[in-house]
């Protein structure tokens, strides 16, 4: 664990050391190029907000609405089939969705439940296995102008979809129920 | 697809909050959430800059392709459309290798810039292409080494072991990772909706 921390903390400068020295190698005017590359960014980051306006605002009256309150009431009976705890279930629907609520969701049932019991444990491999769906598709998607994404919010959803039922099994599996 | 969805959520969203007789909080968080919309978009400007610029330099000096050259039996078999030493594959290792290491500030950027390269060989610019879908799905399920915000909100409220759960997150993960690969492998031979030059688009 601790090589992979100190990896974690020296990744960013190396990366910087090792991009600026194949730039010299190459006897590139690295300043000129990057100031040049940097220009880039803006206009991708100008064309990501028109799709996450929209995408956030739909989340944002959906969650405030209580339509999801609804959608994960009439989902339990579902849940009960795949064994996962209803305590956990808000989450499944929440971590796809919003980021940021999911894991005020997440610190909330810890909480609760305490971080070391199953709940504790499940909630927390759930919401540190998948990424927030919408999000990246808006951002993504959004900058190249993409408007038909085909099947890959299907099949993102399928992955997000096993990583839950993989969270309860793997926290059973190794923990104990 | 996204347009029923986002209908959906709208409509359901506005009538459900009229029922509930919360439609203040629904017009509230409407409003709110434009705003928050800007501010995580501009919020990430600085950095987004930071990261093309730096990998404009990778890719002028050719670090990009011989990063890229270094895993193409794997890079091959995922994004099988992607011509070899294409500036895309470098994108796309860098992204996911700083999303390995926890690196959001980075590996955001890196994919924003992998996606433009994506697009230029994208034949139908409107749709997603096979290698974009392969490319989000990754994203969505990606593997991180150290669940930092996860390990930190457990350390706060107190656990014995707030990094326990790194092991179980890796396995779940990696279900996650090979299902969506799987899936989109599936889709992409055998889904209605073949990208163009292949079959019919549906719409």
């Amino acid at each position: 664990m601790e090589i992979i921390k100190t990896l974690s903390i020296y990744a960013v400068p190396a990366i910087f050391l090792a991009i600026l020295a194949a730039g010299v190698y190459k006897d590139i005017k690295v300043y000129d190029v990057f100031v040049e590359g940097a220009k880039e960014g803006i206009s991708t980051i100008i064309r990501i907000i028109p799709s996450l306006v929209g995408l956030l605002v739909a989340v944002g009256v959906f969650r405030a609405s209580g339509a999801l309150d609804l959608l994960i009431y009439a989902a339990s009976p579902l849940a009960s089939i795949f064994n996962i705890p209803s305590e956990a279930l808000p989450l499944a629907f929440l971590r796809p969705i919003s980021g940021s609520a999911s894991l005020a969701l997440v610190s909330d049932v810890i909480k609760v439940h305490g971080p070391d019991s199953f709940i504790g444990r499940v909630v927390s491999t759930m919401m540190g296995s998948t990424e927030t769906i919408f999000y990246t598709l808006a951002v993504y998607f959004g900058a190249v102008g993409i408007k038909n994404v085909r099947y890959t919010l299907a099949a993102a959803l399928i992955a997000d979809f096993v990583s839950v039922i993989a969270s309860v099994w793997i926290c059973g599996a190794v923990f104990g129920s | 697809m996204l347009n029923y969805i986002w209908l959906g959520m709208l409509v359901i969203g506005f009538a459900v909050g009229i029922m509930n007789g919360r439609i203040e909080a629904v017009t509230k968080a409407a409003m709110d959430s434009a705003q928050t919309a800007v501010q995580l978009s501009i919020g990430l400007l600085g950095i987004m800059c930071l990261w093309t610029g730096l990998m404009n330099i990778a890719e002028k000096s050719g670090l990009i392709r011989r990063i890229a050259r270094a895993v193409r039996p794997l890079m091959r078999f995922l994004f099988p459309e992607v011509p070899q030493n294409h500036p895309a594959l470098g994108a796309i290792v860098m992204n996911l290798v700083a999303n390995l290491f926890g690196l959001g500030n980075a590996a955001t950027p890196l994919g924003l810039k992998a996606m433009t390269e994506l697009q230029k060989i994208n034949p139908d610019k409107d749709t997603s292409s096979n290698a974009m879908s392969m490319f989000l799905v990754l994203n969505t399920s990606a593997i991180q080494l150290i669940p930092a915000t996860i390990i930190a909100v457990r350390s706060a409220a107190g656990s014995r072991n707030p990094a326990e759960v790194i092991g179980t997150i890796w396995v779940a993960t990696l279900c996650a990772s090979i299902t969506g690969i799987i899936a989109v492998k599936l889709f992409s031979m055998y889904g209605r909706t073949k990208q163009k030059g292949g079959t019919a688009k549906w719409k």
